[in-house]
């Protein structure tokens, strides 16, 4: 048996020019993960420069190039001793964050790079920010160049603790802090010898380190219907398990109506299976005559996750323009979708300083984080994004556009709500 | 479940969410390695039927092996197969040495408009990689195109988790792309798994191979003495070239694919 590699991806953030791109390059170049043509490209574009231009393997965009800029998203592949790793590039100016939220929702871990001179700038907050909302606590941050202080470990140590006392508010506790010079490619592969000091491993060990997300095998069942499917006379439910596992002969329930029906088959294309795990696409019929369609979640019975029509969540508020009081907007989370409304605004974060705005208003501007109470039109099936989430996290349309994305969250906040209209609000109006 | 399994099932996904969302589908098979392993999945995930049309984009200058693959397993695999040609474009003697970038234009993203105006499809499954080319890593799952074909890549949609863009414009259309996270030996590998059937091109003979193919005068074979599936995966472990430095029109100028990409092409 070869021994199985372990797959990862994860996701670089922080602020304009602190060397996302160029940390990618070097990670490339460095692990040999490079074609030789794609070197040549590079020093044929960079005419003549001693330095390659390391950021222009990801941006490729015209734009970006001319003006050294990330515009979108990119994934590559980069492969070490012990993982095949994917990459997401995230761009660094405050017009692309829907382009970083679109790398960072698909990453397992970050790294968050800072720039030794510069800083904690405004992109820094936002994108620790924005990832700790969406789940990623597994984060490295990387101090970069170095070499402009010449390796100095108090300009380090200094940055570290700023930086520590900043993630402590958004309850990130990193993986390990690691200074490098991604220019001069130090304590990225191998350990640097200009930074002594460093006791720790260079860069590529400790991403060799990162952990995957938990399984999701042993939890209770989680099967969106993607869709109904005829084949001949016959009619087959198509969707994915998202947790737990399936057997023939199993008992169902239907949400959010709740109907039970028996399971008769689980088939693959010339396959008739007994069970399907977590991860397996497949088709499933039934015993019984019975009405599913697309956004039903199948599960079993006793172990079923809630049904809802009003619940509090975090959202990200990604639109150019801001959400105002009488938007209708649809809820999409895993395969169901409804109409639904923002009920209440209970706080609004500003998303750099994560101070809490002050406007009591009914409106959310583009980029702030709002924890709200959502009504949605019918019921839908979720659960806190902490305790499951593939039915925890949801996107916001509005004229058929994703304006937001968002987390839910634990109903005892919701508890709070009740208490402070019943005894407080209702009073005072009677 | 390993790196095949996972992205066999992540790829199904990505088929029937498509399917479910847009029904008036197509999808374009080049009869290359790609688009027939995108096929081959289709297949898979409506469990042997390829319930919607395929189009090839016929420039009249691909390989004759690549006719008569194409014929053959269309009717193996008894599929819908529509093919569109720019025959005014053709009859007009179009052809890569007027201008590479011009004979893609008209021969292919034309070919394909026209084809897109007499069906109506609302969404194409194509068969793309982010590691084929720096421009292709940079799209999305769902993939918007205007009534002009363009691609404003300046301004995607945020496309968060799973959650792709299914409502559009009646004058536009999406570009599902279900490979998108895969490799180039992730294929090769995935074929010899599934035993995939693949034009003859791309097995070596008389030390000469072609690593991708298209157009038959646009095509730079490689030295390889690969002529099977195994060594073919063996020499991807070890090459220091990239999979497309024998395609003519990836090398005009820096940004041409950019441009031939943001303006329809595939």
């Amino acid at each position: 048996m070869p021994e199985k590699r372990k797959l990862l991806k994860f996701v670089i953030v922080g602020h304009v020019d602190h060397g996302k791109s160029t940390l990618i390059g070097r990670l490339l170049f460095d692990t040999n993960s490079l074609p030789a043509d794609k070197i040549n490209e590079i020093k044929k574009d960079a005419q003549g420069n001693s330095d390659l231009e390391f950021a222009h393997l990801l941006d490729h965009f015209e734009e970006e190039r001319q003006q050294d800029i990330t515009i979108d998203t990119t994934q590559v592949f980069f492969k070490t001793k012990k993982t095949d790793f994917v990459i997401i590039d995230a761009p660094g100016h405050r017009e692309f964050i829907k382009n970083m939220i679109t790398g960072a929702t698909q990453a397992e871990a970050g790294i968050l790079i800072v720039d030794v001179k510069e800083g904690i700038k405004e992109q820094t907050k936002r994108h620790a920010y924005f990832l700790s909302l969406l789940g990623i606590k597994q984060l490295v941050v990387v101090i970069n160049k170095m070499d402009l202080v010449n390796y100095k470990k108090e300009k380090f140590m200094k940055l570290k603790q700023k930086i520590e006392r900043f993630l402590n508010k958004i309850g990130i506790k990193p993986v390990s802090y690691v200074p490098v010079s991604c220019l001069e490619g130090e304590n990225i592969v191998l350990k640097s010898k200009k930074m002594k000091w460093y006791k720790a491993e260079p860069l590529v060990k400790i991403l060799d380190k990162l952990k995957n997300l938990p399984s999701l095998l042993f939890r209770p069942l989680v099967f969106p219907v993607q869709d109904v499917f005829k084949l001949d006379s016959r009619r087959l439910i198509l969707g994915r398990v998202e947790a737990g596992i399936l057997r023939k002969q199993d008992k169902l329930k239907v949400l959010p109506e709740g109907k039970i029906a028996t399971l008769k088959s689980i088939e693959k294309y010339q396959k008739n299976l007994d069970k399907a795990i977590t991860g397996e696409s497949i088709a499933l019929t039934f015993e019984e005559p019975i009405f599913i369609e697309r956004g039903n979640i199948l599960c079993h019975p006793q172990k079923e996750p809630k049904v809802k029509n009003r619940f509090l969540a975090s959202i990200i508020w990604l639109a150019g323009e801001e959400f105002k009081k009488e938007d209708t907007l649809f809820i999409r989370c895993a395969t169901q979708k409804t109409s639904c409304r923002i009920e209440k605004i209970f706080k609004k974060i500003d998303s750099v300083d994560l101070r809490i705005i002050k406007e009591r208003d009914f409106k959310i501007k583009p980029l702030e984080v709002a924890e709200v109470l959502i009504q949605t039109k019918n019921p839908i099936v979720i659960e806190p994004f902490e305790k499951l989430a593939v039915l925890g996290r949801f996107v916001l349309e509005r004229d058929e556009e994703v304006c937001a994305g968002g987390i839910i969250l634990e109903k005892n906040k919701l508890c709070i709500y009740w208490v402070y209209l019943v005894f407080i609000m209702i009073p005072l109006v009677a | 479940m390993d790196r095949l399994d996972i992205l066999e099932n992540q790829s199904i996904f990505i088929i029937r969410e498509a399917f479910a969302q847009f029904r008036k589908v197509a999808m374009l098979w080049s009869v290359g390695k790609d688009s027939t392993t995108l096929l081959w999945l289709i297949r898979k995930a409506f469990l042997g039927k390829v319930p919607f049309p395929v189009i090839h984009i016929d420039t009249s200058y691909k390989f004759k092996e690549i006719y008569e693959f194409r014929d053959r397993l269309a009717v193996e695999w008894q599929l819908d197969l529509r093919i569109a040609r720019n025959e005014l474009a053709i009859k007009n003697g179009m052809g890569p040495e007027k201008s590479k970038f011009n004979c893609c234009m008209e021969l292919k993203t034309n070919a394909l408009k026209m084809a897109l105006e007499q069906y109506g499809f609302k969404a194409l499954y194509l068969a793309i990689r982010r590691d084929e080319h720096g421009i292709r890593a940079k799209e999305r799952v769902f993939s918007v195109r205007d009534e002009d074909f363009q691609w404003d890549y300046k301004n995607q949609p945020p496309e968060l988790w799973e959650q792709y863009k299914t409502t559009i414009d009646k004058q536009k259309h999406i570009r599902v792309h279900p490979l998108l996270g895969w490799r180039e030996i992730d294929i090769w590998e995935y074929i010899k798994r599934e035993n995939i059937p693949v034009v003859s091109l791309y097995f070596a003979k008389g030390n000469k191979r072609y690593r991708s193919i298209g157009c038959a005068c646009c095509c730079i074979p490689i030295e390889s003495k690969a002529d099977n599936l195994d060594k073919i995966i063996e020499e991807l472990k070890t090459t220091s070239i990239s999979e497309r430095s024998g395609r003519a029109q990836d090398k005009e100028s820096t940004f041409i694919m950019q441009k031939l990409r943001s303006l329809g092409y595939m």
